[in-house]
This record gives structure tokens, sequence and C-alpha cells, in this order.
């Protein structure tokens, strides 16, 4: 696997606050990262670190073998990147703006018209290239903010944000386009909706005051929450308050619960508990209205590690 | 270093488009031009005068540049860090500096479009005298030279802050000491009191000094030396200011 980037114990702060503190990790090529925290932990300042943007105080950046620090220039041209709210200059066309950053990128003037073409198409931006960036509307802007940061096919994409303020339609759209340009490249995006990570993301980081705190696959980090596995439940012919006081006095589990009407098991991932319960229905020939085995909460997880700090 | 050059290029074209794109140019343009008229005509005498010459339309430029230019120069980069773009400009692969001298040099030329539109007072006095055009041409060299001057301590000055107004007043304060220190009045209240040595230093650094001596058509290697030192001074400023300073 291809490691594009490596970050080695980055820290950043600006006079006595700390921004980010020692945030360690690497980035293969095909990795898609959701990078979750609440506002403020610190996601922003880290991709601006990535970015070249800012300076760490200190660790290091390495993006594709080379330090940003001694080749800021060569290791910028790796990446692209859509910055928080995808600021753009708004008094040009979207052509002219696009051709600008073609031009910047050092992509040849054969090349000029079909990259062009390639970004125009993949994007859609065909009806709005000869209007002001500022006439635009949000979701084109976005995709303006896209399109300039994919036109040099770079290896590694930086989105902060890229979904923020899009409606339903629109967000799809650029997840899909994620989705599509991830196979090829190392992507991280920051995000606080928790549904983009799962439907886009094969690894996850949470962090919060500017630390790392979790990474790992959107499903592992599933199977730290509290209802992953647990049994939710509802029978006919008592209500949801007399079956869990059944389950208790059974010793099925100790911890039930009632929401919406449902009993809710928690199993601890223990066969056990299944196996217990299934014979308890089974016997006293119960009728289900419900049954379902809880797949675990992101946002459950998100909560619980960033609400501690 | 083609590469540094290509990139302020691309800079530099994307500047002056913008320039145009927005009514700030026309606007810039039609009030320095009205200006510097009612200047020449109404302060400087121009008519009554009878000498063909464009003195009158020259001696007013660093005190209508001390307002104007900070009008150019505010947006420069306050305007990049209000919006957003600097992080998209300074994460592109190109060096800060090329993104400094782009920058600069598109509202040096596009000042220098402003002041060249002047060319009807030129036809003027040559239709109605036959004056010297050395002196003229020195002239628009020195005023070039020192538009030039105010224009980089105001790009320096709005490397500073995401406010525009407080970049245009800094600017307009730090341009108004440069332009002053070689007014008589100035200069008389250090003479009091200190060595000749200290006014003379003084007078020296003044934009008035410098440039009053080209403007007679005497196109001093020290006064050319002078705003080109300065021009490079704050550019390198304002390039340790935006690869250092951001917020």
């Amino acid at each position: 696997m291809q490691q594009m980037i490596k970050i080695k114990s980055l820290c950043k702060s600006f006079g006595s606050f700390s921004a980010v503190n020692n945030i360690t990790f690497d980035l293969n090529k095909g990795d898609i990262l959701g990078f979750l925290g609440p506002n403020g932990a610190g996601k922003t300042t880290t991709m601006r670190m990535l970015t070249g943007f800012l300076k760490p105080s200190s660790g290091d950046v390495i993006i594709n073998n080379r330090n940003m620090k001694d080749n800021p220039e060569i290791c910028k041209s790796f990446i692209g990147y859509v910055p928080e709210g995808a600021p753009l200059y708004e008094e040009m066309t979207a052509i002219d703006f696009l051709k600008f950053t073609a031009k910047i990128r050092k992509i040849r003037k054969e090349n000029l018209e079909k990259t062009l073409e390639n970004v125009i198409n993949l994007l859609n931006l065909k009806k709005i290239l000869f209007k002001k960036i500022d006439t635009l509307s949000k979701g084109f802007k976005r995709r303006v903010g896209l399109a300039q940061a994919i036109i040099h096919n770079p290896e590694i994409l930086i989105l902060d944000e890229p979904t923020d303020g899009l409606d339903p339609n629109q967000k799809n759209e650029v997840r899909s386009l994620i989705r599509k340009l991830g196979k090829e490249k190392a992507i991280i995006i920051s995000t606080h909706i928790l549904e983009e990570v799962n439907a886009i993301c094969n690894r996850a980081m949470i962090i919060s005051d500017g630390r790392l705190l979790l990474d790992d696959k959107p499903n592992e980090i599933l199977k730290k929450s509290t209802s992953y596995k647990s049994i939710y439940i509802a029978i006919e012919e008592k209500n949801s308050f007399d079956l869990k006081n059944e389950i208790l006095n059974k010793k099925i589990s100790k911890d039930v619960s009632v929401r919406n009407n449902q009993c809710v098991i928690k199993t601890n991932n223990s066969k056990s508990v299944k196996s217990n319960l299934d014979e308890f229905i089974k016997k006293n020939k119960f009728t289900l209205k419900h049954y379902s085995i809880g797949k675990g909460s992101l946002e459950e997880v998100f909560r619980r590690l960033t609400s501690d700090e | 270093m083609s590469n540094f050059f290509y990139s302020s290029y691309l800079i530099f074209q994307r500047e002056i488009l913008s320039y145009f794109s927005t009514p700030i140019a026309y606007v810039f343009i039609a009030i320095f031009l009205l200006l510097s008229s009612l200047f020449t005509f109404y302060l400087g005498n121009f008519f009554e005068l009878g000498q063909a010459n464009l003195s009158s339309f020259f001696e007013w430029h660093p005190w209508l540049y001390l307002f104007l230019i900070p009008s150019v120069t505010m947006r420069l980069w306050a305007e990049e860090k209000k919006t957003g773009t600097i992080e998209l400009i300074t994460t592109l692969p190109i060096s800060s500096s090329s993104i400094v001298i782009g920058k600069f040099f598109a509202s040096w030329v596009f000042s220098s479009i402003a002041l060249l539109l002047s060319f009807p007072l030129w036809i003027t006095v040559n239709y109605l005298g036959e004056p010297d055009n050395g002196v003229i041409l020195a002239s628009y060299i020195g005023s070039i030279l020192m538009a030039g001057a105010y224009l980089s301590i105001g790009s320096c000055i709005s490397a500073l802050t995401n406010n525009q107004v407080i970049a245009f007043v800094v600017a307009a304060t730090i341009s108004f000491l440069f332009t002053v220190s070689g007014l008589p009045i100035v200069l008389d209240f250090f003479s009091t009191w200190s060595g000749q040595i200290l006014t003379d230093t003084i007078a020296s650094f003044s934009f008035l000094t410098n440039y009053s001596d080209i403007t007679r058509g005497l196109i001093d290697l020290r006064s050319l030396i002078y705003f080109i030192t300065l021009i490079c001074l704050f550019l390198y400023t304002n390039i340790l200011i935006i690869t250092n300073v951001r917020d």
C-alpha cells in the first residue's frame, strides 16, 4: 500500500492555547479518512498544517516521502485542497478561475483544454462556466471549489467540510464523487455529519481538544457503541415495561431499558443473552411485534468520547 | 527561477483582470484624473503661470497618492484574508514571494495606467508651447517610482490585517510620515535642536525631497536608489509577513 501522508507528533499552539496536541497518523492510497470532532476540536488546524497553510509548532508533515518544511512547493503540488467554506475569487468567471488554477498547477498548454473539459464534465459545470462566481448558487460554488482541487489529478485530496451547507441532492452528488475519486487517491474529509462517515469513509478519526481519541474503520468504531448488537424487542402479549421486568426477573440480562415502546436489551456482544431470550420467547409462545439487532451508533461513540473531555 | 517568474506573471495577470472586472479600476482612474486635473488647473494655476510645462500637474502627486494609493492597496491582502482566498492561494505550489511580487506589480501597472491616461495634458502643453519633454518624461518616471513606493507600503500594511479600513488608515499614516518628512515645517522643527546631519538625513528619507529632484528633470541616482530600495524593503517585509504570520 503506497503511503501518501505521514504525520509525526504534530502540534500547533496559538499563544497559550494548544489547538493540536501531538497527533500522529499515516494515510495510504485508497484511504478515505473521515475527520470527526466537535467544532473547535482542531480539525481545520490539522488540515491547514497538512496543506502547508500553517506551520506546525512542532512535528512533521511528510507528503509522498518529502517533508513539507523543506519542500513546501513540491509537497503542495501533490495535494488538492478545498478549504473551509470553499473560498473562491468571486469576481472571476468560473472558467477563468479554473484556467488560472490549471496554469498555476503547471498543466501544459497542450493538455489544458482536455483537463478543463474533464473536470467540467465530472462536476457538471458547463451551464455556469461563463458566469461570475459571486452570482452562482452555493452548490455550484462548492463544485467549482472541488474542480480547482482535482484539476491537476492530485494524489491527495483534503476537503474541509465539503458538503457543509449543501442540500441533500448536492450532498449526495459530492459524496458519490468522493467515493469515485477515492479509489485512486488518499482523501481526508472533515465533517461533523456522522452519516457522511458511514456513507463514504473507510477510516475514521475522532479528535477533540486537539487530541486524537480514536482511529479505526467505521464498522470497528460501531462495535464500540453500547447499542451494538443490542436487541430491540416488542411483543403482542405484554407491554414493554412488563416485558422488561420479566427479562430482569429471569436474569436474561441485567441491562434492559424501554425506548419507543420497545425493550432494549444490551447484550455486550454475548451470544448467551440472545439464546436465552430466544428460548424465553419460544417457551412462552409470545408473538413478536418487533425484533431487531442494533448496528451500533457512531453518534453515540462520538458523544461519549467527546463529551467526556 | 523561470518558475518564479511564471507564477508571478500568472498572479499578476489574475490581479490586473480582477481590477478591471470590478468597478474599482474605473472609479479609481476617473477620480485620479478628475482630482489631478482639478489640482493642476485650480490649485496649480496651470494657465496663469503661462509656462509650457507640467510642473503644476506633477507637484500635487504626493498628496494625491497619499490617500488614493492606500485605497488601491488596502484590499490587496486584507480582502484575501477576509474571504479566505489566502488559504487557497498560499496552498498552491508557488512561493509566497511570487504572490507578493505578482500582486505588487499588478497594482503598480494599474496605477501607472491611471497616470499615463493623463496624456491629454501632455498633448495640450505641446500644443500650447514648447515644453521640455525630457523633464516631463523624467517627471512621469519619478511619479511612477513614487507610486511604487506608496504601493509597497500599502501592500505590506494590508498583509497585517483582515480589515480593509485599518489597512487604509495605517498605510495612509505611514505614507504621510514618509511624505511630510521633507516639508520645511518639519525640517525647521528638527534643525532648531538637532544638527544639520540629522535634518539632512530626515529630508533624504522624504518622498517629497526625492520626488521634487526628479520632477525638476534631475534623475539623480540617489533618488532612484532611494525609491527602489524602499520598494524592495517593504516587499521583503511583506513576503516575511505572508510566509510567517497567518491568523
